[in-house]
């Protein structure tokens, strides 16, 4: 060989994905940065609450009777009773336990379908693109709550798990479409020839040449959808139909409106619980705007 | 001529339909024996690279054939009955950046590459091949192997590319403008590999170019290529010596300082479009 170019030296310091993530959210504006630790804030708080509250204020039964019908907040019960004399500050915390987790068990699985069909669809083309966008275009012209509805008197027993499956196999359709545009344009990127000349199969390349490109972006999405899925529980739970034998904030709700406890001005019933969706709500979709920014720099603020 | 191992006939593609249809590709047939590299010159839009990708089957075809040494008519090719054909055929791409998947270390892209040979050499064996194939492009295996490809340089790149082609050994190298997004000090390596491959291991190359100084440089023949067509094509000193198509003199004269026969050079930038005095 003639001439053989010295080994160069890098300045780059040697860094994984996750060290770019970190240094990207340094790099980023202070209003990223804000908002991104608000929410991650605000999150951590109702997680601590969900999860480790049960344990750090001593295992308690949220559907215990403590007490009589709508007892005031007292020293003893600190956000009074339900319309059962069961201690809304438990029933608080395990409420926001299982809306975490019915969210959290529906996100996964609508982004799941929805980027493994947007996916495929993407990638594919042709037939298979028509055949499954069509598939999905079908299942976004029906109302979801009516789905979800009837899925729901369906189901003989509703038990956490199944009322997330419920919700996460009726709000994937959204995903699947922006998944599939995100791919179309990832398609014809020149490392998925280099892929294909290496003999990559097709799920090879979706899986390591395709999700990973977006993986911002399905991870917003996933946010996104946990945050629905939070609100369509209580959404069902609020019409009765949520999960039994337990507790969550769209139960509380439920109660509240049966048992008149706005009339007979109760606040202690539902505002907690409605201000506990707010807030998880706000979080998440703050946390989703802000990764949006972050991201995406374009779109960030000077 | 030595034995064929490429030949392209009637190959054409269009793209769109009805009043948009544009024919990117028009009817190009050549032939490519073992060991020789032939030049596929043209402008931007000439149709190079929708050639490239035709030649490599990663685009169908709208007419004519390819057919290759042992393996026959591969044009209809599809999904894993290509496989015997890319284990002879690789790339080289434009875009050192855009050819490499950014979540593979190096060590993982050339692991990855290996998959399309039926046995794959493994363990001590496998890291033997790695090892060499950097080492014959100039890079030091401890250096690259665990990098990510944006702490690489577009001419180091450009070296793992050919270092894959190496690994793989393939009997034919399609390179769709190897050099034209590197510095000039780094193309005359590249291109100097590119004639290592052919010399030590007797791969045929399609080396697609704009520039005709360096497909005088590397290449044995020469196909010209204008909105699509083979409008010129032969030895590369017959056709640089007296170009018959008026777009081939067109080429020709942009490259003022041809001189006869083929002169012992350092680097293919010898040709770059004369500067005018001050004055003239």
């Amino acid at each position: 060989m003639d001439v053989v170019a010295a080994p160069q030296k890098h300045t780059v310091v040697r860094r994984g994905p996750l060290r770019l993530l970190l240094s990207i959210l340094r790099l980023g504006g202070i209003g990223v940065n804000a908002r991104f630790w608000v929410s991650i804030g605000l999150l951590s708080a109702i997680l601590i609450f969900g999860l480790l509250g049960p344990a750090l204020l001593g295992k308690r039964d949220p559907l215990r009777i403590v007490g009589g019908l709508y007892d005031p907040p007292s020293s003893k019960v600190w956000l009074g009773t339900d319309n059962f004399g069961r201690d809304v500050f438990t029933q608080l915390m395990y409420g926001t336990r299982t809306s975490l987790t019915i969210g959290l068990i529906a996100g996964a699985i609508a982004t799941g379908i929805g980027v493994a069909i947007g996916t495929l669809a993407g990638f594919r083309g042709g037939m298979v693109e028509e055949a499954l966008m069509g598939f999905t275009n079908v299942v976004i012209t029906i109302p979801s709550i009516v789905i979800l509805i009837l899925l729901s008197i369906a189901v003989q027993s509703r038990s956490i798990l199944a009322m997330g499956l419920i919700i996460g196999i009726t709000s994937w359709p959204w995903t699947a479409r922006a998944v599939r545009a995100q791919t179309a344009s990832l398609r014809a990127r020149e490392h998925l020839d280099i892929a294909r000349l290496s003999g990559a199969g097709t799920l090879s390349l979706i899986l390591w040449d395709i999700i990973p490109y977006m993986f911002s972006y399905i991870f917003m999405a996933f946010v996104l959808q946990f945050a629905s899925g939070i609100l369509q529980e209580a959404a069902l739970s609020l019409l009765g139909l949520g999960p039994s034998n337990t507790i969550s904030l769209g139960i509380m709700l439920h109660w509240s409106l049966l048992w008149e406890a706005v009339r007979t001005g109760a606040w202690w019933a539902f505002f907690p619980p409605t201000v506990f969706l707010t807030v998880i709500a706000f979080a998440l979709l703050l946390l989703q705007s802000s990764l949006d920014e972050i991201f995406n720099p374009r779109l960030r603020r000077k | 001529m030595t034995e064929t191992l490429l030949e392209v006939e009637g190959l054409t593609r269009r793209f769109g339909s009805g009043r948009n249809v544009v024919t990117a590709v028009k009817d190009v047939s050549f032939t490519l024996a073992r060991g020789e590299i032939l030049a596929v010159v043209g402008e931007s839009g000439s149709g190079k690279s929708t050639l490239a990708r035709l030649i490599l089957r990663l685009l169908p075809p709208t007419a004519g054939s390819i057919r290759f040494a042992g393996l026959g008519d591969i044009t209809r090719l599809q999904g894993h009955k290509l496989r015997p054909f890319w284990q002879h055929v690789q790339a080289i791409f434009q875009d050192p950046f855009a050819t490499f998947n950014q979540f593979f270390t190096v060590r993982r892209f050339l692991e990855r590459s290996l998959g399309i040979l039926d046995n794959p050499p493994e363990g001590r064996e496998r890291e033997e091949a790695i090892s060499a194939a950097l080492r014959a492009v100039g890079l030091e295996p401890s250096d690259v192997l665990m990098k990510w490809p944006h702490q690489l340089s577009g001419g180091q790149r450009q070296r793992l590319m050919i270092a894959r082609a190496l690994l793989l050994r393939p009997k034919l190298v399609i390179a769709d403008e190897p050099t034209s997004m590197l510095d000039a000090s780094l193309r005359v390596t590249v291109l100097n590999l590119l004639a290592d491959l052919r010399r030590e291991h007797e791969v045929s190359i399609l080396f697609i170019t704009h520039d005709l100084g360096q497909a005088f440089y590397l290449a044995d023949r020469l196909l010209v290529m204008y909105r699509g067509e083979v409008v010129e094509h032969g030895p590369i000193e017959a056709v640089l010596s007296a170009p018959q198509h008026p777009y081939t003199q067109r080429l020709l004269a942009d490259v003022p300082r041809l001189g006869s026969g083929r002169p012992k050079m350092t680097s293919p930038d010898r040709w770059a479009p004369r500067r005018v005095p001050a004055g003239e």
